[in-house]
């Protein structure tokens, strides 16, 4: 018979692991109390794959990392998700951050990180004009890469839901209890029965970690603030710009975008409520105050957005991946702050692979291939736009205007396997509405195309799931509620 | 060079608003047989189409019409005078030998070759993203422009509480439309000390319906994890701070932004037209050409304007400009002389003007522009170098009313050649 896994969170781990695990025979079920997958840190991160380098030799941060970089490359081009290797610099400005560089360097190569190297000011300044001509020196490491964390996301949900992993949405677990060789999951939608338990949630992980657990662990939800600049012909800088690391983190830092937008940020402020992702004045101000020492000539007339997000932090300071202690059965990834994209692969694979053995999975004689990715609209050549077109006329009709997305793939995005059923899901997976109009202009229609596709009335189409309606009443309801009033 | 999969057009005209109505009509009538209009939406007419209210046409046809009403005439125009327009078309390339590369539902892939290219693609909204407000992100915040076409062209309020940061028309308009659909409208905030709004939409939009206008105020935080809840509005002192204690809450459930309109110029930037960082539009000449030759710039696009009458007088000019282009009309510039924004003005448009080999082509010019403040009882001056050459009394100038000083033909021939500027003397 087959086991039953139930999997917790549809974030880049939990959807990772489901992902790897839909190669094996098994009755799989992904629980995330969000509407959609990738609702957490997964959608608002600095989107990079760390080449290794900033976690000590030895910690699962460290061998996660450069496990999963290495994976990367491949992944992304599977799945056909964005993925560019940018390369990245750590700057020291003065000889005490220059030992820094000496140790993170060390640090990398003890890890086994390939390609790193100090580079000195000429160089820092031949490969980014913008820096700060008082730079002494940078830790320069050629595998670092950037990526679309959230569209690596709907990537490995839509692979796992092709080979049979279910996707249960708006499902909050309230609990785990451990029975005689099974597991009772309690939800805000009832109770169901499991063999495995697979704990990815994010910072709702230490909970439930601790009701399975005597070995307890503690999660503080940290949250990071980010500005987003527009992609005014090219970004300012091509590489990841760290500054030396602090007690916090990697420290606040300018990147490029996949989508040449370019990121500044994130602020590090451990906070109580694990949903508060509100940007303050304060972090806006910490990040361009710090910025600016990287980027001295900082402008912030191109901003599109500001956003915040929350990592998971456990207060060992290391992931804790793996079976979870005193509870045969329950598995775990706890604690995925920071270098936690870059791990996600090699997290999935490790995790799969040990179930398997553990509980003798088979594996599948053929795995599903994941759903074809086409390029998009904007990217492709005059000929491509021609033959698109051919296939399917509302690749003509183009809804966003800043970002150059068509009605055909917004209805993509929406019949995907873990399709879209909101404004911020159609956003995200199709970058419509994430230009500098955000969605101004494109907002009504992606609403509409929404209303039709789900079969749902346009004021009942939301922005995010729950209460997050997008309109209120429709104007002739208004009139009546009017003339009530006055009869 | 002639391709098979190419169409050459004479004038190709980015956009079917106001701007691109009247720069049509306009080369029409200068006798241009093959004029095309592109237009991305679904319908002719632009922001037209969902400014029911009235107010339009005062200045052009002496009377109050309401939007639609105001396209129609030039709808109605086009079809008399047979000016192509493709609507849901996109324009997604364009490159500096007018190679125009468009896409439609109906048609596909189009590529055009135009003789003159006329871009009039209006602006957008100035999004919530830009202006950094601390705070959450949920649902209820729109620019007003999106509301006002959610309410007149979708029929479906966007909410029922409401505040409005930003005295733009368009938020003044969209206070009164929501409250004259029930909706209760609290507060309308504003950072600077006076309204970027026209008078006339402050009393009959705000005033009349008992709306205040909190001038030197804006938003400092955004509720609601959902569905916005509510918002906190400070004063700002003269530097445009938030002043600490002054806070009051609103628990709304939207929140409308008319906070500035932006010139959509992303296809300009593909063709390498010079743009100005004031205006955010093409740095343009007298007769509205760009820095490349043949194409030519009006309306929204160029600079942002208050009232439509005045996007439609520019754009007819351009269109002129464009036919006399290809017609061979064109005055031979003799002499490209620079314009600049002297004290208390910001971004005068023409940026240049072409001095006319001889009399016989000149034509005058109006400078428009807008002040950096609120100004009474000044002079508008022009300076040919150092030298007064004209000067215009003005009770009242405001930055939410486009300011303009016409310059004669003959001033104009007599210029020296030296930077023409325009300032206000107080």
């Amino acid at each position: 018979m087959k086991p039953k896994i139930v999997i917790i969170g549809g974030g880049v781990i939990g959807c990772a692991v489901a992902r790897e695990l839909s190669a094996f025979s098994a009755d799989i079920l992904l629980l995330e109390r969000a509407v959609d997958v990738a609702e957490g840190a997964s959608k608002a991160n600095s989107g990079l794959v760390h080449a290794g380098f900033h976690a000590a030799p030895g910690t699962q941060k460290a061998m996660f990392n450069v496990q999963g970089g290495r994976m990367f490359e491949a992944l992304c081009k599977q799945l056909g998700v964005p993925y560019r290797r940018n390369g990245a610099m750590v700057l020291a400005f003065n000889k005490q951050q220059l030992d820094i560089l000496h140790e993170l360097l060390e640090q990398g190569k003890a890890n086994g990180v390939d390609g790193l190297e100090i580079i000195g000011r000429e160089q820092v300044l031949a490969f980014e004009e913008h820096t700060n001509p008082t730079v002494e020196a940078a830790l320069f490491a050629k595998s670092a890469a950037v990526t679309s964390p959230y569209e690596l996301t709907y990537a490995l949900a839509d692979h796992a839901n092709v080979n049979g992993v279910g996707f249960q949405l708006n499902t909050e677990v309230y609990s785990i209890e451990q029975c005689e060789k099974c597991f009772r999951v309690d939800t805000n939608k009832g109770s169901m029965i499991s063999d495995i338990v697979i704990n990815c949630a994010g910072t709702g992980a230490g909970r439930l970690h601790n009701q399975i657990s005597d070995r307890k662990v503690n999660i503080v939800s940290r949250k990071g603030e980010y500005y987003l600049l527009d992609h005014d012909n090219r970004p300012m800088f091509s590489h990841t710009m760290f500054q030396t690391p602090t007690g916090m983190g990697k420290g606040v830092l300018i990147t490029p975008t996949v989508h040449d937008g370019l990121i500044l940020g994130p602020t590090a402020l451990d906070i109580d409520d694990d949903a508060d992702v509100s940007t303050t004045v304060d972090a806006l101000k910490t990040i361009r105050e710090i910025t600016s020492i990287t980027w001295p000539q900082e402008s912030l007339k191109t901003v599109v957005t500001t956003f915040a997000g929350i990592r998971a932090h456990e207060t060992g300071g290391d992931f804790i991946v793996g079976a979870v202690d005193g509870a045969e059965g329950a598995y775990e990834a706890i604690g995925i702050e920071s270098p936690g994209l870059s791990s996600a692969p090699a997290i999935g694979l490790y995790i799969a692979d040990r179930i398997a053995e553990d509980f003798h999975l088979h594996r599948k004689p053929k795995r599903i291939p994941p759903p074809a990715r086409p390029k998009s609209f904007a990217d492709m050549t005059v000929k491509e736009k021609r033959h698109a077109y051919r296939q399917d006329p509302a690749y003509g009709s183009v809804v966003c205007r800043c970002e150059q997305i068509t009605e055909a793939e917004v209805r993509a995005a929406i019949r995907r396997p873990v399709g879209a059923t909101t404004v911020d899901g159609v956003k995200r997976r199709t970058r419509a509405g994430m230009g500098r109009c955000q969605g101004g202009f494109c907002s009504p229609r992606v609403m509409e195309i929404l209303s039709e596709e789900l079969g749902i009335v346009l004021n009942q189409v939301t922005k995010s799931g729950g209460s997050s309606r997008m309109l209120s009443n429709r104007i002739e309801d208004a009139f009546l509620e009017m003339d009530g009033k006055h009869e | 060079m002639a391709n098979m999969n190419e169409m050459y057009v004479d004038v190709l005209i980015i956009g079917a608003g106001p701007a691109g109505m009247a720069a049509g009509i306009a080369a029409r009538e200068a006798g241009l047989e093959n004029v095309l209009i592109l237009e991305r939406e679904n319908e002719i007419g632009g922001i037209l189409k969902q400014c029911i209210h009235n107010g339009f046409g005062l200045h052009r046809f002496k009377e109050e019409l309401t939007g639609p009403e105001y396209a129609q005439r030039d709808i109605d125009r086009m079809e008399e005078l047979g000016v192509a327009v493709q609507c849901d078309t996109m324009v997604i390339e364009i490159d500096s030998g007018k190679r125009v590369t468009a896409v439609s539902r109906t048609h596909g892939v189009q590529v055009f070759r135009a003789g003159a290219v006329i871009l009039a693609m209006g602006c957008r909204e100035r999004p919530r993203g830009a202006l950094a407000i601390p705070g959450t992100r949920p649902a209820g915040i729109f620019s007003a422009g999106t509301a006002q076409k959610l309410v007149n062209m979708h029929g479906f309020m966007p909410g029922r509480r409401v505040v409005i940061l930003g005295s733009g028309d368009i938020g003044l308009i969209m206070a009164r439309r929501m409250t004259l659909q029930g909706a209760e409208v609290l507060a309308c905030a504003e950072i600077m000390p006076y309204s970027s709004g026209l008078n006339r939409n402050i009393v009959q939009c705000l005033q009349d319906y008992d709306i205040p206008l909190l001038l030197s105020h804006t938003v400092v935080d955004i509720r609601g994890r959902e569905r916005l809840e509510g918002v906190t509005i400070a004063r700002v002192d003269e530097k445009l701070q938030p002043i600490p204690k002054t806070e009051t809450e609103y628990a709304c459930d939207t929140l409308l932004l008319s906070v500035g309109l932006i010139p959509e110029n992303e296809l300009s930037k593909q063709i390498g037209v010079e743009l100005s960082a004031v205006t955010q539009g093409a740095v343009v000449d007298d007769t509205l050409q760009t820095s490349i030759d043949g194409v030519f710039a009006c309306g929204n696009v160029l600079h942002v304007h208050d009232l439509v009458d005045f996007v439609s007088e520019e754009s007819a000019k351009a269109g002129r400009a464009a036919a006399d282009y290809l017609l061979g009309k064109r005055r031979a510039p003799s002499e490209s002389i620079p314009v600049a924004d002297g004290s208390g003005v910001r971004g005068v448009v023409p940026q240049r003007l072409c001095k006319p080999a001889n009399n016989a082509q000149a034509s005058g010019v109006r400078f428009m522009f807008r002040p950096d403040r609120v100004y009474q009882n000044v002079k508008v001056e022009v300076l040919d170098g150092k030298h007064t050459v004209k000067s215009v009394k003005r009770r009242i100038l405001a930055p939410g009313e486009m300011a303009e000083i016409p310059l004669s033909a003959g001033d104009i021939q007599s210029l020296s050649g030296n930077t023409v500027t325009v300032q206000i003397m107080e």
